[in-house]
């Protein structure tokens, strides 16, 4: 029975991304949409808690969101998946509920 | 599968209406039914037929008026949320008195009750917002 | 413009719904719509259960008043959640923790047993954040606003 959780804000202008981290179990997935894809991205403050949370959990990026704010997936730290809005469907539908992290 | 839609902010303010509009096409073109889309909050104003966004850039209203006739969706403007924000149809604006409605096509304006029952017979909700 | 659809809910289907309220009241209005959703929720007779974490444990700090600001206070309405039969109240202690807070900060709220000769219960409980996360991974519906 796992769970998708969603982040749409940068970890820089809100806690989200920090507290979906706080409450993943293993087997989880996060997924960041929005500004939320900026959390992703390697060197930056964060990329540590991410570091330690793909070793137990998928964590993805919505790559349209990431190329729109002009990054790739070159950018991002090991072991992100990028999608798109059909793979974030199958996320939802592939996980037993959907946590949105506003 | 059957999901349900959730979204909490209005058009262009935020991209969570226009996050959720990509992921229903997405859904729908995957074969996926939308049980229903609910605007609750500011979601509401995505229910305006009086928008006039630029015309270089995506009608966010339209949009969803065009998803929803193409698919025959339910889109549902809340009407708790729509009476605070000045969402109305013809039934809303004349009980309560204004001199004119601005729903968009393809919306209809009910109960909160929606929105959980949207939760009990869909497999999936999935929540937009801020 | 579709029509209204005829309610599809099979009265034996008992979701486990949990609110997760995580913003402070009324900066925004994200607490009082949230609130206006669980009560309309417990018409359904589903398995209804709120949570309260981050900045969402400001909903329930006890002595609001809101003359200052010209809002209305609604911090009474969560009293009325036991009457609702909401009575899983979930706050996370690790949120207290971080914002200076102690549950002797928080609102009584409580409800009568009646299998109980109307005994008074707290319906608020105090959970770690890991059982917290247990508890979500239990839902059906997640609703967050």
């Amino acid at each position: 029975m796992a769970t998708l959780h969603t982040v749409n804000k940068t970890p820089f202008e809100r806690s989200a991304l920090v507290s979906a981290l706080n409450h993943l179990k293993p087997g989880d997935a996060l997924l960041m949409i929005e500004d939320g894809v900026v959390g992703a991205r390697k060197g930056s403050a964060f990329a540590g808690l991410l570091d330690k949370a793909v070793k137990s959990c998928g964590i993805y990026v919505l790559e349209p969101d990431l190329v729109a704010r002009g990054m790739a997936g070159k950018d991002l730290i090991e072991g992100i998946t990028l999608v798109d809005y059909g793979g974030f469907v199958d996320l939802v539908t592939r996980h037993d509920r959907t946590q949105a992290w506003l | 599968m059957k999901l349900g839609i959730l979204v909490t902010e209005g058009p262009y303010t935020h991209q969570a209406s226009d996050t959720a509009y990509q992921f229903t096409k997405a859904a729908l073109e995957r074969g996926h039914e939308i049980f229903r889309v609910f605007f609750y909050n500011d979601g509401v104003n995505n229910g305006t037929r009086f928008a006039v966004p630029p015309q270089d850039d995506r009608n966010l209203q339209k949009l969803w008026s065009a998803l929803a006739e193409k698919y025959q969706l339910d889109l549902v403007v809340c009407i708790a949320a729509a009476q605070r924000r000045g969402i109305l149809d013809k039934d809303e604006a004349k009980r309560h008195g204004k001199d004119a409605d601005n729903i968009a096509p393809g919306f209809r304006i009910s109960g909160l009750g929606q929105l959980v029952e949207a939760g009990i017979v869909a497999e999936r909700l999935v929540t937009f917002g801020d | 413009m579709a029509d209204v659809k005829a309610p599809e809910v099979d009265s034996r289907v008992r979701k486990k719904f949990m609110y997760v309220n995580r913003k402070a009241p009324y900066g925004t209005i994200y607490a009082l719509e949230s609130l206006e959703v669980v009560l309309i929720s417990a018409a359904f007779e589903q398995d209804v259960s709120v949570a309260f974490l981050d900045d969402g444990v400001y909903q329930l700090l006890k002595g609001q008043n809101t003359s200052g600001i010209g809002m209305k206070n609604f911090s009474p309405t969560y009293k009325a959640l036991g009457d609702y039969e909401v009575k899983k109240l979930y706050v996370e202690k690790e949120s207290l923790d971080e914002r200076g807070l102690k549950p002797d900060d928080l609102m009584a709220i409580t409800y009568e047993d009646e299998a109980e000769d109307d005994a008074v219960k707290p319906l608020v409980r105090l959970v770690n954040r890991s059982e917290l996360t247990g508890l979500m991974a239990q839902q059906d519906v997640l609703l967050s606003f």
